[in-house]
């Protein structure tokens, strides 16, 4: 019996040995035929083929032209949805130029009599603004198959039958997709959706106050019924209402309630792009909502490309629209462009790239690590990944490592047009108010706080120093020695140079706090500042920031607490000192000034005004400002009204980031543009390089598998023996 | 048993009342329908009117528990607990605050969860069952000391380490494996490897002592003794015997866990990129969903007490001496 036993085992041994080898030498073969990386995460097909690959880390709320108002959710739609203007790609300052328009709006302006005025009349003598638009014939929408029609041309899935929607799950298990031409009554349909109830577009507001009757309106579409999706449409595309007209088949015209310059940028934002009524009767239909089928998620658009695939949870598919109007790459540019290789592709049809991937990628490492192994085209640099990618040579220019400079990675940075800052509540009676003795106590503390040193530290030198409200590149912005803030900084040797504490601590004693001590009272100036900190780079960066306090003998106390209480401190006014910023909505400086114009006041008017400053010089100023051209005049303004908040300071001025981007080599046409967000068109990549580095740059390393399965081996075989030897050793 | 599983379900029904109560105080103590009505309208622009708006729409216009203002039972019904509540009872989640159906996305997203928690588990407890059992056999030699020292360090080591040691050896550094991803289908199954093998071995600390300690408890039994002194072998013996009766302790930890399966992992599949159930909850957290955050805490509520009754049916599968009465 013994020897049968050994024999048996003997054999079961020899089949798991000839099992492996041959499993072994399968897998051998099947990598030696296939030089696809292991890591692509991509499917076998789309190696050399026209698509853009890209990552998103946050699903979109909203992919509504009426609702959406993020940077995230523009990404999408702008390359979807085309809006009557946009701004040149290339041209800076930044330019307007027509999108779905045939021409630029033809503005005219009437006096309170209806008599035509001329355009340089004075803003108060212009009773109501005119817009023409002349919408560009022969525009189609993409295909959706709201726009499908059947044999006898009546809308094809517009009335379905109950169960009609049964194994249909996305809009492309639709069988008929259909298409028709862009009017300018889409136009109106979309400016009316700004204005009802049930979509809470976040410029309701703002448009209510300039289009003439658009808060009327809102007010008669209340009158809708909740249940009655179908009805809403109906109700909608009924409505007249004096704001706007449309003329013809493709004139429009819009009605603004006196003068309002900046109206043309709000043109080039997505919420003035077309939205054919059929769309929105399409997904009013009963199942639709049900199966996700919602007009947020699922864009109809005139745009170069239009959503193929919408899964926020895993990927979101653009593939070019087949009905596009079709667009040039500029032929003219800035100075240096040409040169720079920028205007190679003058003329070339729009857009150059066949599909985009966006993958959903919540956390920066995993996306970092696919930037580097070339599975994303290009990359925004995290701040932990910021030494392995940017170094800064001697004169403080940021160049890339040596590691991505041979990989031939490409660096480009610009100034965004955002501000930070920090502010101080003016309706503080310590800190706030127009008084000479609070406002020498902000002066003193603008020094104090080193805001060269934060950008060091903190954004690993990504900003600007703001010197006023206005970034670089919005007209207004003053650079050199005319550009700084007198009371912080002096200029020697042809560069700002910060004042010194002892200059801060002089504005201290003045403010009747030597020391940091209350001069009437004998005690310790105490601040407070309202902080949402969550992590330990927040203690760090509050650590730093009460240490500066302390240059001045100051005590800041760190009031943290959670986002929605600090906001609420600030609605409410009971905050002290906080961090804030904004982020341009168009280029103008009317868009940064008025967070300091009274009116727009934050506790008393639920304005954008966070810090609740009030000037009646400067109001005055601005609402001058607001109106004019850009010119000398407008120029001269601005400058008295950032002199009277320099002198006021009710905001440390803080910085203005400065956005570092990575693009791999065969990713072209890259170009700072920071207010379009419809830039997709204009890039080109070659898939054929990128198919070849991908493959240098990821071939699998495989000997930690033999090594692994070594150190397994090595540790069963010994067990294996002890085991066996164990079980055979006899009792003592 | 049919009369305990169902005296068992009629007590889920006040437990899921509780469970439904708390997270509505707690999600409500942090986050007002304002706070709620600001994060889905944006920071700019927005007007005490588009909040009022936005309320009135979703529903959140409503007293908190009790209507002061409404009559009779009016007083509990008319509030936003009745109104988000109720449904919940009947599986309908309803939409979430952005209007996309609950129950549609759960149905979705619940299958990549169970796609890695799946195999997790079961290469999990074959590997920590045979480990422990090959421990227990060298028990109190320097192979359990030695594998003992390193359990505790495995256990000692956050979660987030693994899976960033992983996606560094496996995914940047041998590039073997997609660094994070997801498919469907078969090519999906590259996708898997590298989290499962990371779930794996972030589970082998705490689950090898576990396991351990159960079959150390088992293996000084006396019945262990008189199989031994039949004259049986050690392998048999743990196999046949130790591993058998130590199944109730086991099956306890496996089957209550089987359904929350389907819930999946908060962290795992952030940074995996796996469209899973663990990231829409934290998702919804974040963004103040409420309507997410109470469907997920009542589906998890239920999957729980589900787990629970499997977990007390599988003892009488295990063990004929357990009766349920």
């Amino acid at each position: 019996m013994p020897m049968v036993d050994k024999a048996a085992r003997w054999r079961v041994l020899w089949r798991g040995i000839r099992v492996v080898s041959v499993m072994s030498l399968l897998i051998a073969g099947l990598v030696a035929c296939d030089d696809r990386p292991w890591n692509d995460p991509y499917p076998r097909d789309t190696a050399t083929s026209n698509t853009l690959y890209s990552s998103f880390g946050e699903r979109p709320k909203h992919l509504d032209p009426a609702r959406s108002y993020t940077v995230n959710e523009n990404t999408f739609i702008a390359q979807i949805y085309e809006p009557p203007l946009q701004y040149h790609f290339l041209h800076r300052p930044y330019q307007l130029i027509p999108l779905a328009l045939a021409e630029m709006p033809r503005v005219r302006f009437y006096d309170a009599a209806g008599e035509p005025l001329p355009d340089d009349a004075p803003a108060a003598a212009i009773a109501r603004s005119e817009y023409e638009l002349h919408v560009r014939p022969g525009t189609r929408y993409q295909p959706h198959p709201a726009l499908a029609r059947d044999a006898e041309g009546a809308p094809r899935y517009l009335d379905l039958e109950p169960g009609a929607l049964a194994g249909i799950d996305t809009l492309g298990d639709f069988a008929e997709h259909g298409t028709r031409e862009l009017v300018a009554a889409d136009f109106a349909y979309q400016i009316k959706r700004l204005a009802a109830p049930w979509l809470h577009s976040p410029i309701n507001g703002v448009m209510g106050e300039h289009i003439l009757g658009f808060a009327a309106l809102g007010e008669r579409l209340e009158a809708a019924d909740p249940e009655q999706a179908r009805a809403r449409v109906a109700l909608l595309r009924d409505t007249e209402f004096e704001g706007v007209e449309v003329l013809d088949r493709y004139r429009l015209r819009i009605t603004l309630e006196g003068k309002y310059p900046q109206f043309s940028y709000w043109l080039a934002m997505p919420f003035f792009a077309p939205m054919p009524w059929e769309a929105e009767a399409f997904y009013a239909q009963p199942g639709m909502r049900e199966r996700n089928l919602m007009l947020d998620w699922y864009p109809v658009g005139t745009g170069p490309y239009m959503l193929t695939e919408n899964n926020p949870n895993l990927r979101m598919v653009l593939e070019r629209n087949p009905n596009f109007h079709g667009e040039r790459y500029p032929d003219s540019g800035m100075p240096g462009d040409r040169a720079a290789g920028i205007l190679d592709d003058a003329g070339a049809p729009l857009p150059f790239i066949d599909r985009v991937v966006y993958s959903l990628e919540k956390e920066s490492i995993p996306r970092w690590n696919k930037f580097l192994q070339g599975y994303y085209d290009f990359s925004g640099i995290s701040s932990d990944a910021f030494d392995q990618a940017v170094r800064v040579d001697a004169s403080g220019r940021p160049m890339l490592t040596e590691t991505l400079e041979a990989r031939g990675v490409e660096l480009m940075t610009a100034v965004e047009p955002t501000i930070f800052f920090m502010g101080f509540n003016m309706l503080d009676p310590v800190i706030g108010g127009e008084g000479q003795r609070a406002r020498l106590l902000r002066r003193a503390i603008s020094i104090a706080v080193d805001m060269e040193e934060f950008i060091s530290i903190f954004l690993n030198g990504r900003g600007v120093v703001a010197q006023s409200p206005l970034p670089p590149g919005i007209f207004g912005h003053r650079t050199g020695e005319a550009g700084i803030n007198p009371f912080v900084y002096r200029w020697e040797a042809g560069r700002a140079v910060r004042r010194s504490l002892d200059e801060a601590r002089t504005l201290m004693v003045q403010a009747g706090y030597p020391g940091g001590r209350d001069r009437d009272t004998g005690r310790a100036l105490t601040l407070n500042y309202e902080a949402v900190a969550t992590g330990p780079d927040d203690r760090a960066r509050l650590n730093w920031l009460r240490k500066q306090f302390a240059k001045l003998g100051i005590e800041l106390v760190i009031r943290s607490t959670d986002y929605n209480r600090f906001q609420d401190k600030i609605r409410n006014g009971t905050g002290q000192i906080f961090f804030w910023g904004w982020n341009a909505d168009y280029p103008d400086p009317e868009n940064f000034l008025f967070l300091l114009y009274g009116p727009n006041g934050r506790v008393e008017h639920q304005g954008e005004n966070s810090v609740n400053y009030t000037n009646p010089e400067f109001d005055r100023l601005f609402e001058r400002m607001r109106n004019l051209e850009d010119g000398p005049e407008r120029q001269a303004l601005i400058d008295r009204m950032v002199e009277i908040a320099r002198t006021d300071a009710p905001w440390i001025w803080g910085f203005h980031p400065r956005a570092f981007s990575l693009y791999h080599r065969w990713y072209h046409n890259a170009y700072p543009n920071q207010m379009a967000n419809n830039t997709l068109k204009y890039r080109r990549i070659d898939p054929a390089l990128r198919a070849e580095l991908r493959r240098a740059w990821n071939q699998p390393v495989l000997w930690p598998l033999g090594a692994a399965a070594a150190v397994l081996l090595a540790l069963l075989l010994p067990a294996w023996w002890l085991v066996r030897r164990r079980e055979r050793s006899r009792a003592l | 048993m049919s009369a305990y599983i169902l005296r068992r379900l009629l007590y889920a029904i006040p437990i899921l009342i509780g469970v439904n109560l708390l997270t509505f105080v707690l999600f409500f103590v942090v986050n007002s329908p304002d706070d709620m009505a600001r994060m889905h309208l944006g920071e700019k622009r927005v007007t005490a009117e588009a909040v009022a708006a936005w309320k009135a729409d979703h529903g959140y216009d409503r007293p908190m528990l009790y209507n002061a203002e409404a009559e009779g039972l009016g007083r509990l019904t008319e509030t936003i607990f009745f109104d988000k509540s109720v449904r919940l009872f009947v599986f309908d989640f309803g939409s979430s605050d952005d209007g996309r159906d609950i129950g549609r996305d759960i149905a979705q997203r619940m299958w990549p969860s169970l796609a890695i928690a799946l195999p997790v588990l079961l290469v999990g407890l074959a590997f920590n069952i045979s480990y422990a059992l090959f421990i227990v056999f060298f028990r109190a030699t320097y192979v359990d000391l030695a594998s003992v020292v390193l359990l505790v360090t495995m256990m000692s080591i956050s979660g987030l380490f693994y899976i960033i040691g992983g996606q560094f050896l496996l995914g940047k550094l041998f590039q073997l494996v997609p660094i994070s991803g997801y498919d469907s289908g078969l090519a999906g199954l590259k996708f898997l490897v590298l989290p499962v093998i990371v779930g794996v071995i972030g589970g082998i600390g705490a689950g090898t002592r576990w396991y351990r300690t159960l079959f150390l408890e088992e293996i000084g039994r006396d019945y262990v003794r008189t199989a031994r002194a039949k004259g049986l072998g050690e392998r048999l013996v743990l196999f046949r015997h130790v591993l058998r009766n130590a199944l109730i302790p086991i099956l306890t930890g496996v089957v209550v866990v089987l359904p929350l399966l389907f819930m999946g992992s908060l962290i795992t599949e952030s940074f995996f990129a796996i469209p899973g159930l663990g990231s829409y909850t934290i998702d919804a957290i974040s963004n103040q969903d409420f309507a997410i955050v109470r469907s997920m805490v009542f589906l998890g509520a239920v999957l729980y007490i589900l787990g629970l009754i499997l977990t007390d049916i599988s003892y009488t599968l295990a063990d004929p001496r357990v009766r349920l009465q």
